[in-house]
């Protein structure tokens, strides 16, 4: 049986006709069956799962409300801490490190009761949009196991996609959650930079991190972000904002609806496929919903990604140097000083691609070169945000394709990481202007490979994006559709 | 032939950096306990830890007292500020970058004033945190160690560090700004203000130059100075290298160098700083700083009364001698006690010869703070007042003391109670001496044959006897008589 959508599954346990421990032993097994082939986890804790699970079903016995989503089983990407677990961030540097603490998003989904399955697959340290880079397994995409799902949260996408865990959680610094999830047929939500805390996720770019869910539907997806929302102490960069109630008017269309198309991307370096789509979908838009279309034009886009590989990396060579092999993590054995350790630690401890970025923002903000690489980036970045803000004084959404491709081969892209950069070119502004964005299911290539429609909003506009998003989804019907093969073998 | 001595004059150029531990009562970004003594690793956190995915929180306290530390030093406060972070690898500091601030400090553009009247400009006094502690096996340093052991109880505690611009030229100088920001420091209660044990640092910068040249020297960076009067002496003594380089028409090399108090002399640390790029970067995991203006102000309204500011009233309003007025204001216990005590007993001399006499040297004796004590301003202005009104004798006074320190009580009630009360009348003194005539009988003859250095001894039977009670011009007059003969 495969999963219906965690609301649902929720609802069903509430009610007592389920239980808890059924639903999660039921992700257990999916995972035993199909995740020798996919890939998406790297560790799986079935027995704390199942204590977690027991404890919902003994409130549901002993007659209490259970809390939103309480009982629905959740896999969670491997730079999140969760006490007791291992947090490797796929990076061999992290290797038999423990984590003495739950991140705050973990501690709310405990406080919830929804067991946590496992930690998933990414890129290290979330640096990449295939997964290829993690350091210690091959995530394939539960459409084509050719293909990867994308990243850098692709372990946690493939979880969901491959009908393992009804939600998951990634992180999306550059779009690590929204191209995984347009990959993989998902629905994924990068919220309002400091809407959710960052405490306990392992930092890369500290001003664009943010954590994210991915679920089947859009319902789901705003569940989620609605339970692990809301200011933190722990956490400086966190708004003190209410805690968002999505769900109650997620059923209701903004009327008067302006949509606006940004025009520098759509077309240019696109899949002919995904542009027909993307037509198909701003004509949905117009004529089921009833919006006005405009086209938008922000020439801060372009520029947008050189500035992002400047902030991100920056932040990350200096994030990434807590990594010494002092007090956690291998450490290498030299026979020189102690500068020597750090540079075989690092050096052996870290992946390619951690070391081109590292490399990258070290450069980046080197005495002599700051105003001109960092000082500039920032300057685009300013840009970008107020380019945003014009936008949205004139539309209340904007859309456009989540990535310019669908799925690729794994191999295809690897050798040459700046055409991988450049397919994060939709994604990448979001963060850069601190904005929500939503990635929602928008149709299939000939392959039958998933894409993805991405609509952004001004800061803290998650509930109308919610509202649109699920709007469309009901006229599209591609919410909780399963891979060919794994509907078959569910079929059987 | 020997070297003609030069007759160039050396002007001594000095910038003092001083970092200053805050006293609050949590870390600068965690709410681990900012205290000392403790077991290794005892006050650490995932945060002052810097496992992965940790984040900084401003501790309030901290500002607070930054602020408060800024506007002693007549510094402008800053309305918008900023955290940055200060990137290097070391095992004592453990994200490899220390949370500081690099181009909008807290606090800018104060100084101080010299008792020669000098003004001292403070350029900046920002907030960053401190880096741990490493234990090394078998070497000095992390270098030619066998191992080195990591203590982060001191890594995230809160430091304001203070940079003057080179406006000091001399070590006395030197010592007295350090003095200075030491007495502050202990008044506005953010700091123990203590270099023996390291709650104050000072880095020296110095350098020399021909008197009359503008331009200034090449300097060197003295570091380890561990008392007050060590700042003084390693400023000298690396003055006086220099000069003795330049007179060798060697040149001064910038370097940092490390002050060694047995030797008297500085020596070359290891020379590794030069290349260091720090890639300062704005802290994106902190918002900047807003300081209400108004908020500032509602702390300079409850700043307490400053070194500055009591030195001026013990001199002018209380008309002590300066050197009295440095002590009490130093030691801010005594001056607060005196000012306690000025405030109900107008013999101000009095007062501080007694806490700067006996009072101190009880103290030391029982190694107790003024505050350990039972004594209180009340208690010593009425003892004063006793003495003034020749109530009791100054010596009685004095055997009063040490139970006042350790009992407390009023010295009234106590001279009552012991019938302490000094002996003025004529008839019960002469009935005090007479028995001591009868009993020493060889003693009265040898004086009355000339022996006048008896009379002492005479003295000391009679006080002895009515344990000081007697009101000794008194017993002076009136056993020079009864000595005399009837």
């Amino acid at each position: 049986m495969a999963f219906q959508g965690a609301l649902e599954i929720h609802r069903q346990i509430q009610e007592g006709k389920i239980t808890a421990v059924s639903v999660l032993k039921q992700s257990l097994q999916a995972i035993a069956q199909q995740d020798l082939d996919i890939g998406a986890f790297l560790s799986v804790h079935g027995e704390t799962a199942l204590a977690e699970a027991a404890a919902v079903d003994a409130k549901v016995s002993a007659g209490e409300t259970l809390p939103l989503l309480a009982g629905v089983p959740i896999a969670i990407k491997d730079n999140i801490n969760v006490t007791g677990m291992p947090t490797t961030c796929a990076s061999n540097i992290l290797t038999g490190y423990i984590s003495p603490y739950n991140a705050t998003v973990i501690e709310k989904i405990k406080t919830a009761g929804l067991p946590i399955v496992g930690k998933t697959n990414l890129d290290e340290f979330a640096m990449g949009s295939s997964t290829e880079n993690s350091a210690l397994k091959v995530t394939r995409n539960p459409w084509n196991h050719h293909c990867v799902p994308g990243g850098s949260s692709g372990g946690s996408a493939a979880a969901v996609a491959g009908a393992m865990v009804p939600l998951s959680l990634g992180s999306d610094t550059g779009g690590s959650v929204r191209q995984p999830a347009s990959l993989c047929g998902l629905v994924g939500m990068k919220p309002t930079y400091g809407l959710v805390s960052r405490y306990g996720l392992v930092a890369f770019g500290s001003s664009l991190d943010q954590i994210s869910p991915f679920a089947g539907d859009v319902a789901d997806a705003a569940a989620l972000l609605q339970l692990i929302a809301g200011f933190d102490p722990l956490d400086s960069t966190t708004l003190k904002t209410e805690t968002p109630d999505y769900l109650t008017t997620l059923e209701q269309l903004p009327s008067n609806l302006r949509i606006g198309v940004i025009q520098e991307l759509n077309g240019e370096g696109m899949q002919p496929e995904v542009a027909e789509n993307f037509a198909q979908m701003i004509e949905l838009c117009q004529k089921q919903l009833g919006a006005s279309i405009q086209t938008i034009s922000m020439s801060g886009i372009q520029p947008a990604i050189a500035a992002y590989y400047i902030v991100a990396t920056a932040e990350a060579s200096s994030n990434l140097a807590r990594f010494d092999g002092v007090r956690y993590g291998q450490r290498k054995k030299t026979t020189g000083d102690v500068h020597a350790m750090y540079r075989k630690t690092r050096a052996e401890g870290f992946g390619p691609e951690v070391t081109r970025r590292i490399m990258l923002g070290t450069f980046c903000l080197s005495s002599g070169y700051y105003d001109a690489y960092y000082g500039k980036a920032q300057r685009a970045r300013a840009l970008l945000r107020k380019q945003f803000q014009e936008a949205y004084g004139q539309v209340d959404l904007l859309i456009c394709p989540t990535s310019p491709t669908t799925a690729f081969k794994i191999g295809e892209k690897a050798s040459d990481p700046l055409s991988m950069y450049l397919s994060d070119i939709a994604t990448i502004p979001v963060n850069l202007a601190g904005i929500p964005a939503i990635s929602i299911p928008s149709g299939f290539d000939k392959s039958g490979l998933p894409m993805g429609l991405q609509i952004l909003g001004p800061r803290l506009s998650e509930n109308k994006i919610f509202q649109v998003a699920r709007a469309i989804e009901q006229v599209t019907g591609y919410h909780h559709l399963l891979p060919p093969a794994l509907a078959q073998t569910v079929a059987q | 032939m020997t070297a003609v001595l030069s007759q160039t004059q050396y002007e001594t150029v000095v910038g003092l950096e001083v970092h200053v531990q805050l006293k609050t009562a949590s870390k600068l970004f965690c709410a681990c306990a900012n205290h000392f003594g403790d077991k290794p690793n005892q006050n650490t956190c995932p945060v002052c830890l810097a496992l992965p995915g940790v984040l900084p929180v401003l501790n309030e306290q901290a500002l607070n007292f930054a602020v408060r530390l800024g506007l002693a030093l007549n510094c402008q406060i800053a309305s918008r500020s900023k955290f940055d972070r200060k990137q290097y690898f070391y095992p004592d500091l453990p994200k490899a970058y220390q949370i500081s601030q690099f181009d909008q400090p807290v606090c800018e553009n104060g100084y101080l004033m010299l008792s020669n009247g000098k003004k001292v400009r403070i350029l900046r006094a920002h907030m960053e945190e401190d880096a741990g502690k490493l234990v090394h096996s078998g070497a000095d340093g992390l270098a030619g160690s066998d191992y080195s052991l990591v203590d982060l109880n001191r890594a995230g505690t809160p430091l304001v560090e203070i940079v003057s611009l080179p406006d000091i030229s001399s070590g006395e100088e030197a010592q007295e700004y350090m003095t200075q920001i030491r007495n502050i420091v202990r008044y506005l209660d953010v700091c123990d203000g203590n270099l023996e044990e390291g709650s104050m640092r000072c880095d020296a910068n110095v350098s020399i130059r021909p008197v009359g040249q503008i331009e200034l020297g090449v300097k060197t960076e003295v570091k380890n100075m561990n008392s007050f009067k060590a700042v003084r002496r390693a400023v000298e003594s690396e003055v006086e290298r220099q000069i003795q380089l330049v007179e060798s028409g060697q040149r001064v090399v910038q370097e940092s160098r490390l002050w060694n108090d047995a030797t008297g002399t500085t020596i070359t640390m290891r020379s590794k700083e030069e290349a260091h790029d720090y890639r300062y970067f704005p802290e994106p995991d902190l918002r900047p700083l807003t300081l209400d203006p108004a908020w500032v102000e509602s702390i300079r309204k409850e700043l307490p009364q400053l070194p500055a500011q009591r030195l001026e009233k013990l001199t002018k309003t209380f008309g002590l001698s300066e050197y009295d007025a440095g002590i009490l204001v130093e030691f801010k216990e005594l001056g607060d006690f005196f000012e306690a005590t000025a405030a109900i007993c107008q013999n101000y001399k009095a007062i501080t010869n007694w806490l700067m006499g006996d009072i101190t040297a009880a103290l030391k004796t029982e190694k107790w703070t003024l505050d350990q004590t039972k004594l209180t301003p009340q208690a010593l202005a009425e003892l004063i007042n006793l003495v003034d009104a020749t109530t009791i004798s100054n010596a009685i006074a004095k055997k009063l003391l040490p139970e006042l320190i350790s009992a407390g009580g009023s010295p009234e009630a106590l001279v009552k109670e012991k019938g302490m009360a000094q002996v003025s009348d004529e008839a019960a003194i002469r009935a005090m001496i007479q028995p001591i005539l009868d009993a020493n009988p060889q003693q009265l003859t040898d004086y009355r044959a000339g022996k006048d250095k008896l009379f002492g001894f005479f003295v000391g039977q009679v006080m002895k006897a009515s344990q000081g009670a007697v009101n000794p011009e008194m017993l002076n007059q009136i056993l020079k008589a009864m000595l005399a003969g009837p």
